[in-house]
């Protein structure tokens, strides 16, 4: 301390006839300030707006999420013919391997109807996946040769990837169309991606190169002619999904299904899920506000809203029997007890 | 055993501490200036060695600076330069555990087996906080460079070529010859040579050096006095910090010369009532003794962060666990698949692209794949530990220092002294302390001493009480045409000022003539005259060391003895208009030893007269009692009742000394003050010659006046339930009647007075005293710890020095503690520094009570060093107390605004900020531990990795510590009113395990609606991660801001601005990051934000995790409401109450109106 007071003894001494504290309210602390404090008024209004607020919402998430008509056919198992036994080589064998399902409709479906594949156990989540891509390579085509990352699919036969890494690689690749009365249902794949994906994501001149020309196939293949902007089946698989059981759309079905309708789906069953045991599902389902078919928040809001009503009551009551004065002196620990302590 | 040893240690630690505090090499610096010249002179008996000199040539810079190039005179406080900067500045800030922590983490994340977060996102958090820490050293230092530019500019006259030349500061060397003119500061460390002064002498103001502001004499030696050309060599130690202390000699004209302290000039004092002086310089710029002694403020560590540590040793293990979970589970899943691994899509573990081989891609084994799985775990769950809260309290702890330093209630208008935080890390100690360990003199007194009563051969000459008003007399004289006051007036006595206006034609007037000369001469006042506006009046002010010595000088002068002139030769006195002149032939200083004084003056008919004045105990042993029995026995009674008036008093004593004695005693003095070594204890020796067979003069009574706001400050802070101990040095008479009239002792208070001689007689007396205490408490029910409103009889204890050798560092202590830990006032008389120091590490090591001690002096500094708090009063004994402390302030009374206001506010702030981190960090570790579940233990973040980092940083760093600044739970005056809200702090209300506990449950609940809410609502949908990542960013980020905002108190426009801009800072940040199609997460807030879903999630989200707490909030506040709960709504209601029934509240005495 003694190093300011060494030398500066000019400054100090100036400093000294001016040191009393400039009075404002914000130095003294004195701004003005709102205190609120919880009365049981407050408290029970509150939770009283929370009931209002939550049932009705609760009530109306149950309503849209019942009114969405969802078919859900699992089809890993039933599309390996009876007499395979091994799974994993069955579908690794090239070609075509069809398989015909059929799908009821028990209530009446609307347009648009959305086609979605749903995998379980699959995680696009997990570190190593999520992180095997390049996403300047996608958008520019000038960087072809970034594909730093997506090890170990970057490069093969010495020639770079384009799109690399693992997600573009296990590009889901079962193919679905449907018929109904063997009138064939058109799929209208366009625009089940991301619009902000198309435009800017994925370059429109960017165009699929060397792709699974590697030792092994994980996946799909991609037209060599078509731009990665318009390729929306990748597009919407590299929006990689949050959770290990995910649905990605597959496409929209533009017509109504009547209640009883029976759908005849023919399935190009390419997909590798069985050397993990995932499984693999159709999905057929309407939207709502809501989006699927969910009962979770409509019951969540339920039960929170009517937690906050019994919460309404029982402080109601309690204030009503016990209530007590606020701010009143004598209930302070000294003077309820003067004897000390 | 156990007792006495840790005794004995802690007799160490206080050594130790008293050691260590000033300086890791330094040699003791001795506290005070008393007897620092003794000490000067007791360190010449150790030879200077060659080795260890150094020489300087005077007048001879060039050949002084020829072998070893002795620093120059320019100075640098600043740290860094342009160059240096980025180095040092590192360097310096890696000192902090909490920055090597983030390195650590940031190291770990660049390996590329480990690399979780993006390079720049895991360097960020420390680039932040070193950048910032880093732009405000650069503030600091630049504000150096430019007051060590006009420092280093000034410019000093200095001798070259035989002339005197301007050269500015920085360019002065070792060796060079300076003059200075008064009023001047110094510039380097120089030795004088010689003054205008006829006999040397210089006078010189400390003030900057160590605050003391009466003047000090310094001498030029005899030898160099006067003289025109100037030689010869000094040989001086090496520069060290030892301000009270000079060990050299100097060869002039092939005489040795010894050199002292009190030959020496150092940098930052000025030159004052002396129109010349020229010195050598011996030790320039950074040797310079003041700058070897700039050293920064205590550190210390507050027992709320003493207590926080020991929580985040919990949160470790709990992020250890964590990480083991992960990599349990990890190491279970890689197990269960690994015959899947390999082509597994997901993870794919071998490597086709290098030609012809088939490679294992990035799985280096499942034991090490476990390990990295460990350490990635803890970079992603770092936050765990709440590394920011270290930064964000310091940066709390300058808010509220800000604060204290404004509040205009502890501004002393009469020293125009604001409070001072020195310490800038124990503010929240001042709400938890329960024992005030208090100086008495300076502290509850003003240190401003008056002179009330004299006793002169055994009359009492009471001047104040028969006549309350006082007579203020005003003593003047006549010099030259101009007429000469006293600064300071005293009252007298009519009869005694009658009396000696007298003159010698009595017995009884030659008596007062002796008296009042005893106390005009028998001191080391050197009186200064000082200019007033009225040209023909110039008014004398006393520059003394003691505020004894002045009052009674001031006195002496009141009634008609008026010191004019003194030098090292003879005084000057107007007596009644008439100006005498003595010779003064010898003069022995105070010396704590002693206890007393003595000065031998030459009469002008050349008899010989010594006068004696000193402390009664010390007094009464050299006088010669059988000369005049009933006046010994007189004056005793008088000095009794003076002292149980509070006063302190002081016996005058003189003796004639006839040729033979004279000359046997002057040939004794001068060869003991030319003595080369020992010259204090040979002085010692020769003082004993004159200073015996005295006979009593008689005794003067001086009042040392509590300080204002005293007596109610000691009230509040017992109602507070805290525990004031006084420690004086006082007799114990003074010190029971100031503690009657500081209400510290009440008449309902039954005293125990331990005052023994013997260690047998102390354990007895311990013994009586705890079985009386016990029997007084338990006599009356209910034992009595919180204090003031009991119906038990308090215990006064009131226990002296010489007991206390006998008890402290004995297992006496023990049982000394037990009976003060019942008394609820204890009172120490006659304590030494050191025991001082004892006295409080009694109760520290023995309790976990909080200590603080308050003190003004020297004296003090051991024992403020010693407690948890230390403050110092910057009164009028000087800076030592207030160098040493952590706190300063002008007065007392300011106590109680800086505990019971600010010590409150600080602690209910940091204790609710240290537990909000917490919470808030650990609610973002376990939404990212609950989302490693569900990707296969791969600690992938659906939060974005830019969002986990500028959680911390933008989205919910500057609300809590606005609020940690400014939230204030209770009012000022409902503070003061109650100062038993006080005992929240020291009953460790707003931090706890307690507390910990319940706000970790309440994070664990909120962490998982957080979580499990949209992963139920998302199951088997479209989602992808960015978009649940968004959700869980704003779910966290939201209910984090809202529970504090559910928590703040006060609601001030800055806290809605920072709450509310945190949440839309969040928004904005998180669209930024959206917007950047190089991120896989590109857009997915505007997409997920199209949805209903998503908002009705985060609602949810919010009132549901936020349910139980308000719940249970509300529940305590209602049905079990503590006292601060009660005065908060008693001020929000109450306040409406008085507004309507047109009543003011009555405001405590010690709340004075702001302004």
């Amino acid at each position: 301390m003694a190093t300011s007071t060494a030398g500066s003894s000019d400054p100090s001494t100036t400093r000294r006839q001016s040191k009393k504290p400039k009075y404002s309210k914000f130095t003294q602390q004195e701004l003005p300030a709102c205190k609120p404090i919880l009365t049981p008024r407050a408290v029970i209004s509150a939770f009283l707006i929370v009931t209002i607020v939550f049932v009705p919402i609760g009530v109306a998430s149950l309503i849209a999420s019942h009114d969405v008509v969802e078919i859900i056919d699992r089809y890993d198992a039933e599309c390996i013919p009876s007499n395979v036994t091994d799974k994993v080589a069955y579908i690794q064998t090239p070609g075509e391997k069809p398989c015909k399902r059929e799908l009821h409709v028990e209530k009446r479906m609307k347009s648009p109807i959305y086609v979605y594949y749903q995998l379980d156990n699959f995680y696009q989540n997990h570190r190593r996946y999520v992180k095997s891509r390049n996403d300047d390579q996608l958008r520019d085509s000038g960087k072809a040769n970034s594909v730093s990352g997506c090890e170990p699919e970057d490069d093969a036969n010495g020639m770079p990837i384009v799109p690399c890494g693992l997600i573009a690689w296990s590009l889901f690749n079962d193919t679905y169309s449907f018929s109904r009365n063997s009138n064939n249902l058109t799929v209208n794949k366009k625009g089940i991606s991301w619009k902000s994906d198309r435009e800017h994501k994925f370059g429109s001149d960017v165009f699929p190169k060397n792709f699974q020309n590697g030792s092994i196939i994980g996946g799909g293949h991609l037209d060599v002619n078509i731009p990665l902007s318009e390729q929306e089946d990748l597009i919407v698989w590299m929006r990689t999904a949050a959770l290990p059981t995910f649905r990605k759309l597959y496409g929209k079905i533009e017509v109504d299904l009547e209640k009883g309708d029976v759908i005849q789906v023919n399935l190009g069953n390419n997909y590798n899920t069985y050397s993990f045991s995932g499984k693999k599902k159709l999905v057929l389902s309407t939207t709502s506000w809501l989006g699927g078919k969910n009962d979770f928040l409509g019951i969540a809001y339920l039960t929170v809203g009517g937690l906050s009503f019994f919460l309404v009551l029982a402080f109601t009551i309690i204030y009503l029997i016990k209530p007590r004065q606020l701010g009143d002196p004598s209930y302070l620990s000294w003077n309820r007890n003067p004897g000390g302590h | 055993m156990s007792i006495h040893s840790s005794g004995s240690r802690s007799n160490n630690s206080i050594l130790e501490v008293s050691l260590s505090r000033s300086g890791s090499k330094a040699r003791p610096v001795r506290y005070g200036s008393k007897g620092a010249d003794s000490e000067g002179l007791s360190m010449s008996q150790r030879e200077l060695r060659d080795e260890d000199a150094r020489l300087v040539y005077i007048n001879d810079p060039g050949k002084t600076n020829e072998t070893f190039e002795f620093g120059g005179n320019s100075i640098r406080t600043s740290k860094y330069s342009v160059l240096t900067f980025i180095p040092r500045n590192l360097f310096e800030q890696f000192h902090r555990v909490a920055y090597v922590y983030f390195l650590i983490i940031a190291i770990l994340n660049q390996l590329p087996q480990l690399a979780v977060f993006g390079r720049g996102v895991s360097i960020l958090p420390l680039t932040f906080v070193l950048f910032v820490t880093a732009v405000k050293d650069v503030y600091e230092d630049w504000r150096r460079h430019k007051s060590d530019r006009v420092e280093n500019n000034r410019l000093a006259s200095v001798l070259v070529d035989g002339k005197f030349e301007e050269k500015k500061w920085r360019d002065v060397r070792v060796g060079e010859v300076i003059r200075i003119k008064a009023n001047e500061p110094i510039p380097c460390d120089i030795v004088l040579l010689s003054t205008s002064d006829p006999t040397g002498v210089a006078y010189v103001q400390t003030i900057n050096l160590d605050g003391e502001s009466n003047l000090k004499t310094r001498y030029a030696k005899q030898e160099t006095h006067g003289k025109e050309g100037f030689g010869g060599v000094i040989k001086c130690e090496k520069p060290n910090r030892n301000i009270y202390g000079f060990l050299a000699n100097m060869e002039v004209d092939g005489k040795k010369l010894s050199l002292g302290s009190s030959n020496i000039v150092l940098r930052g004092c000025e030159l004052k009532n002396t129109s010349l002086a020229i010195g050598v310089a011996v030790y320039c710029g950074s040797e310079t003794k003041a700058m070897l002694n700039s050293s920064g403020a205590p550190s210390k560590r507050s027992r709320l962060e003493t207590r926080m540590n020991f929580e985040i040793i919990w949160l470790s293990f709990f992020l250890v666990a964590l990480c083991t979970v992960t990599s349990v589970c990890a190491a279970v899943w890689l197990k269960r698949h690994k015959d899947e691994l390999n082509l597994l899509p997901y993870y794919r573990k071998l490597d086709f692209s290098e030609e012809g081989e088939v490679e294992n891609y990035k799985y280096y084994g499942w034991g090490l794949e476990i390990l990295f799985t460990f350490l990635m775990s803890v970079i992603v769950f770092q936050v765990m530990i709440p590394i920011s809260l270290y930064i964000s309290m310091e940066l709390v702890r300058v808010g509220q220092a800000y604060f204290m330093i404004r509040d205009n209630r502890m501004y002393d208008e009469e020293t125009k002294s604001r409070f001072q935080c020195r310490a800038l890390n124990i503010n929240e100690d001042l709400g938890q302390i329960k024992y005030v360990f208090s100086d008495k003199t300076g502290t509850l007194t003003q240190n401003k001493m008056e002179f009330q009563c004299a006793s002169i051969w055994g009359v009492d000459y009471n001047s104040t009480k028969d006549n309350m008003e006082g007579e203020q007399v005003e003593h003047s004289v006549e010099v030259d045409g101009k007429v000469i006051r006293p600064k300071m007036k005293v009252k007298v006595n009519p009869e005694l000022l009658q009396l000696s206006r007298s003159g010698l034609q009595n017995v009884e007037g030659k008596r007062i003539h002796d008296f009042f000369l005893a106390l005009a001469t028998c001191n080391t006042i050197v009186p200064l005259l000082v200019d007033t506006p009225d040209p023909d009046v110039k008014l004398i002010d006393y520059q003394g060391e003691s505020p004894d010595e002045q009052a009674l000088a001031y006195a002496a002068a009141a009634y008609g003895f008026m010191l004019i002139e003194r030098t090292s030769g003879h005084i000057i006195l107007d007596i009644h208009g008439e100006r005498q002149k003595f010779n003064v032939l010898g003069l022995h200083e105070f010396d704590s030893d002693r206890k007393r004084m003595s000065v031998i003056l030459g009469y002008p008919d050349s008899s010989v007269k010594v006068f004696v004045k000193g402390a009664d105990t010390s007094m009464l042993n050299v006088i010669d009692k059988s000369f005049n029995m009933d006046l010994v026995r007189a004056t005793e009674a008088h000095l009794h009742s003076y002292s149980s008036m509070g006063l302190r008093t002081l016996v005058i004593g003189t003796r004639d000394l006839n040729a033979s004695e004279f000359e046997k005693w002057h040939s004794a003095f001068e060869a003991a003050s030319t003595a080369v070594f020992g010259r204090a204890a040979l002085l010692r020796r020769v003082s004993s010659i004159v200073e015996s067979s005295l006979s009593v003069l008689g005794a003067s009574a001086i009042e040392d006046k509590l300080q204002q706001g005293v007596p109610e400050s000691i009230e509040s802070l017992r109602i507070a339930g805290i525990k004031v101990w006084v420690l004086t040095g006082d007799k114990q008479e003074t010190a029971i009647s100031i503690g009657y009239s500081s209400k510290l002792l009440t008449s309902r208070m039954t005293q125990i007075i331990i005052n023994s001689k013997t260690r047998e007689s102390c354990r007895k007396s311990l013994e009586d005293a705890l079985v009386m205490s016990k029997k007084l408490l338990s006599s009356s029910g209910v034992a009595n710890d919180a204090g003031g409103s009991s119906d038990a009889t308090p215990v006064a204890l009131i226990i002296d020095g010489t007991s206390l050798v006998h008890i402290l560092d004995s297992e006496l202590e023990e049982q000394l503690f037990q009976l003060a830990s019942r008394c609820s006032v204890v009172l120490c008389c006659r304590v030494a520094p050191l025991q001082k120091a004892g006295i409080v590490a009694l109760v520290k090591n023995r309790t976990s009570d909080m200590t603080l001690a308050i003190g003004d002096g020297a004296n003090d500094v051991s024992m403020i060093q010693m407690a948890d708090v230390g403050v110092g009063i910057s009164g009028q004994e000087g800076r030592q107390a207030v160098m040493a402390s952590d706190f300063a302030m002008g007065q007392f009374r300011f106590l109680v605004p800086l505990l019971l206001i600010h010590g409150h506010w600080n602690y209910q702030r940091l204790g609710y900020m240290i537990l909000y981190n917490f919470y808030r960090n650990a609610v973002l570790v376990l939404v990212l531990f609950w989302y490693v579940l569900f990707t296969a233990f791969t600690l992938t973040t659906a939060i974005n990795e830019w969002s986990t980092t500028l959680y911390s940083i933008i989205y919910s760093s500057l609300p809590t510590i606005i609020v940690g600044i400014l939230d204030k739970d209770l009012g000022r005056r409902t503070l003061l009113k109650y100062p038993q809200l006080y005992g929240a702090g020291q009953r460790h209300e707003a931090y706890n395990k307690k507390l910990f506990v319940w706000t970790m449950l309440d994070t664990l609940w909120q962490s998982l609606v957080i979580f499990w809410a949209p992963l139920f609502a998302y199951w088997s949908s479209t989602v992808d991660v960015a978009s649940i990542g968004d959700l869980w960013t704003f779910g966290v980020v939201i209910l984090v801001n809202l529970h504090l905002a559910m928590d703040v108190i006060r609601w001030y426009w800055l806290t809605h601005v920072v709450i509310w801009g945190s949440i839309v800072a969040t928004f904005i940040s998180v669209m930024i990051i959206d917007a950047i199609p190089n991120l896989p997460g590109y857009w997915a807030f505007f997409h997920v934000a199209g949805t209903g879903l998503f908002w009705l999630l985060l609602l949810g989200i919010v009132i549901a995790a936020l349910l139980p707490r308000l719940v249970v909030k509300f529940v305590y506040q209602y049905y079990f409401p503590n006292d601060i709960q009660i005065c908060r709504e008693a001020e929000k209601i109450g306040y409406e109450r008085v507004v309507e029934s047109g009543q003011i509240e009555m405001l405590p005495i010690s709340d004075n109106p702001p302004r």
